[in-house]
């Protein structure tokens, strides 16, 4: 088979991903690729097999066949050859989750710091050196605490840094789950639904620190993403899917006026899926 | 035990009139003339032949029946005076940041107080044996605490750890005549390795599945104990177990003993009074450790595992290590509590490593509050000490210790402190409502 990689610019290239649970297929050969410093979206209807496709990616699922290969400075990584939390710690990928999944019970800062943890764990020599609260531990704790102060401004919740994760408003705990990722320091950031709940004012703010992620950490950002707005407005790239195959893909606008795209949101109403094409004309 | 629910929220609309109380009053009155009955109400005895004689308590019945019917109502009325709030708020606002706040004097004040026990009770050879008792069930409810509280992960078969300590030490002293302080960490060494072993199996387990393999785990030690009689004895235990010495000098009677080497005449008081300060240095270490691992990665890697497994994955933890690395923490802390608890004692059996031992232990970190080492401190010193206070009471003993346990349940659902304090702040370190702070699900 030819490469499916055609140069440097490609940061996750995906190739005929197959998921199966039992007889069904969830996603069925999709192949694509997510371009390095942009942001690709992944869109489709309810069950098209998007978060099944995120959770390949993220190691939440094995594949049942397929490879899926991340650009890295040391040579592409296969993804489906790493386990969950090694998809984090090595390929840095970073994700967050359709029905946020914060600490709740920690605060603000604690969750920024255990984002953190494979740096401080390396720098706290396994815990016996932070044991003895050496300098260079000290040292380390700082820089995270200034790591996670700089995220902290950037979402606007540094006056809320010492409060529960849990009591944050919902769109407040969507930017924290952006920022918690983050800080993680990821190449690629997986976001599923990132706007999903919030209002108009917050989504626009969303896809302004979207595109400041992009532009000032150079972050590629692979997102699945329902309204349209924010896609349309911050999209590079798209990618529909439908029953888990690829049906189109393109800039957005392309994509938009593509008729197998609007066919495959025809199918749940007509009329609903031309008002969501549109919405943002 | 950690799934006591707050039924007791579930209120009657203030609106219900006295009818409602009478037929709540009522309806106790009859679940409690239906239980009774048979309890109090007939009572059976061996006869002078061995034949079985019984005969009924009908007066004394309806006096338990009277009792529950009116403190139904009486119960039933103070909630009306107090308004349909849930009974966590029994305890105003106010008063409970005046007790946090107050908390920050309370664990110095408890500290210099424990200091000065064998001081202020050095005659009173029955409390320094009870401090020695409650201490060492300080020490075993933190080692537990690191892996109930923090890390989430529930854990019946406690007991195991205290076990494998407890017989480490009373065999390598026994057998190769190593002093105390030698066997002490080995003894902590082998309880964390089976810790890891325990871990292993357990590591996608979770909830009450944890619970009841846990519980399996501690009870297969106590009878592999129990049955492998050429090492362990079997059920006579392993008696003559050296006792700790104060740098290689003994406290004993004899010329080369503690009394004799300082020129002042023997008591065996002075060997209970070291015991007393080698279990509290042991506990406050643990205390310390536990302290600043919390503020290290791997504590705060432990919190955020008992918060959301799916979500520490995410973040690149290793789930693996981070769950066996609370299992040996944990085993640590009760392995070296084990193995005081053969030198203190002097004599081992497994009847000392029971189930009940693991549930005390967990009960302790419970009603203490998942995850605070003062509250857990106060759990030990009330369930220790509350016990032997109760003592005259004779057998109605474990019946009050009941009712105050599920009163303090109802009371304080998340344990006597159930605020959860942050490891890390940028202004003000603020408690964090328990509400909030997950329960782990193993």
């Amino acid at each position: 088979m030819s490469e499916p990689m055609s140069g440097a610019d490609h940061i996750l290239s995906v190739d005929r991903l197959t998921m199966r649970f039992g007889g069904i297929v969830a996603v069925n050969a999709l192949s694509f690729e997510a371009q390095r410093r942009k942001i690709t979206a992944l869109i489709g209807p309810n069950g098209a097999g998007k978060t099944t496709v995120f959770n390949c990616i993220t190691g939440f699922y094995k594949p049942t066949a397929g490879t899926m290969r991340l650009a890295s400075g040391s040579g592409p990584i296969a993804l489906e050859r790493l386990n969950d939390f090694r998809i984090s710690k090595q390929a840095k990928v970073a994700r967050t989750f359709q029905n946020i999944r914060l600490f709740p019970g920690m605060t603000v800062l604690e969750n920024l710091m255990v984002a953190q943890h494979n740096t401080l764990m390396r720098a706290s020599g396994l815990t016996f050196l932070g044991l003895l609260g050496v300098p260079s531990w000290r040292a380390a704790e700082k820089r995270a605490i200034e790591h996670a102060t700089f995220w902290l401004n950037r979402i606007g919740l540094y006056d809320r840094a010492d409060d529960a994760a849990g009591n944050l408003a919902y769109g407040d705990q969507r930017r924290l789950e952006i920022a918690r990722a983050m800080c993680t320091e990821p190449t690629l950031l997986c976001l599923d639904e990132p706007a999903a709940g919030l209002n108009a004012r917050e989504s626009a703010a969303l896809s302004e620190l979207l595109l400041s992620i992009r532009a000032e950490q150079g972050t590629s950002i692979l997102l699945i993403e329902h309204d349209m707005s924010v896609v349309m407005e911050i999209s590079d790239h798209v990618v529909v899917m439908d029953y888990g195959v690829k049906i189109a893909e393109g800039a957005p606008n392309e994509v938009r006026d593509d008729p197998r795209v609007i066919a495959a949101y025809l199918g749940a109403d007509e009329e609903e899926a031309i008002a969501v094409m549109e919405s943002d004309n | 035990m950690g799934r006591v629910s707050t039924s007791a929220t579930d209120h009657s609309p203030p609106h219900a009139g006295f009818a409602f109380i009478l037929k709540k009053a009522l309806l106790s009155a009859f679940v409690a003339l239906v239980l009774f009955s048979l309890m109090i109400g007939i009572r059976t005895e061996a006869g002078p032949t061995g034949q079985l004689t019984y005969w009924t308590r009908f007066d004394e019945l309806a006096i338990t029946v009277a009792i529950v019917f009116v403190g139904s109502i009486v119960i039933e009325l103070v909630r009306r005076w107090l308004g349909p709030s849930g009974a966590s708020e029994l305890v105003p606002a106010r008063v409970q940041n005046g007790l946090a706040a107050s908390g920050r004097y309370v664990a110095p004040a408890l500290l210099i107080f424990t200091l000065l026990v064998p001081v202020i009770f050095y005659r009173q050879r029955y409390i320094l044996d009870l401090g020695v008792l409650v201490l060492t069930y300080v020490m075993l409810g933190w080692g537990l605490n690191v892996v109930v509280g923090l890390a989430g992960l529930l854990d019946l078969g406690y007991v195991a750890f205290y076990a494998v300590g407890a017989y480490s030490y009373a065999l390598f002293a026994t057998t190769f005549g190593l002093s105390f302080w030698i066997c002490l960490p080995i003894a902590g060494i082998l309880a964390s390795l089976w810790g890891v072993m325990l871990g292993f199996p357990v590591l996608r387990l979770r909830g009450d599945y944890l619970a009841i393999v846990t519980l399996a785990f501690g009870e297969i030690i106590r009878l592999v104990i129990v049955n492998w009689q050429s090492l362990t004895g079997g059920p006579n235990g392993i008696s003559s177990i050296p006792r700790p010495t104060l740098f290689g000098i003994p406290l004993t009677p004899g010329p080369n003993g503690f009394a004799a080497k300082l020129g002042i005449a023997f008591d065996p008081t002075h060997r209970l009074v070291f015991l007393f300060y080698i279990i509290l240095a042991m506990a406050l270490i643990t205390n310390w450790v536990t302290i600043r691992l919390r503020g290290l990665p791997i504590g705060r890697a432990w919190e955020a595992l008992r918060e959301d497994e799916v979500a520490c994955r995410a973040l690149g933890i290793n789930t693996t290590t981070t769950k066996l690395t609370a299992f040996a923490t944990g085993a640590l802390f009760g392995g070296f509590a084990g193995a005081f608890f053969a030198t203190r004692q002097g004599f081992i059996s497994p009847e000392s490593f029971t189930f009940q031992e693991s549930a005390l232990v967990l009960a302790i970190v419970v009603l203490g509050g998942m995850g605070s080492q003062l509250g857990v401190a106060l759990a030990a010193l009330a369930m220790i000490g509350g016990f032997e206070l109760f003592r005259g009471l004779e057998q109605y003993r474990m019946l009050v210790f009941g009712v105050a346990m599920v009163l303090l349940m109802i009371w304080r659902p998340r344990g006597l402190i159930g605020h959860r304090a942050p490891t890390v702040y940028l202004k003000q370190a603020q408690a964090i409502s328990s509400d909030l702070v997950k329960e782990g699900h193993g």
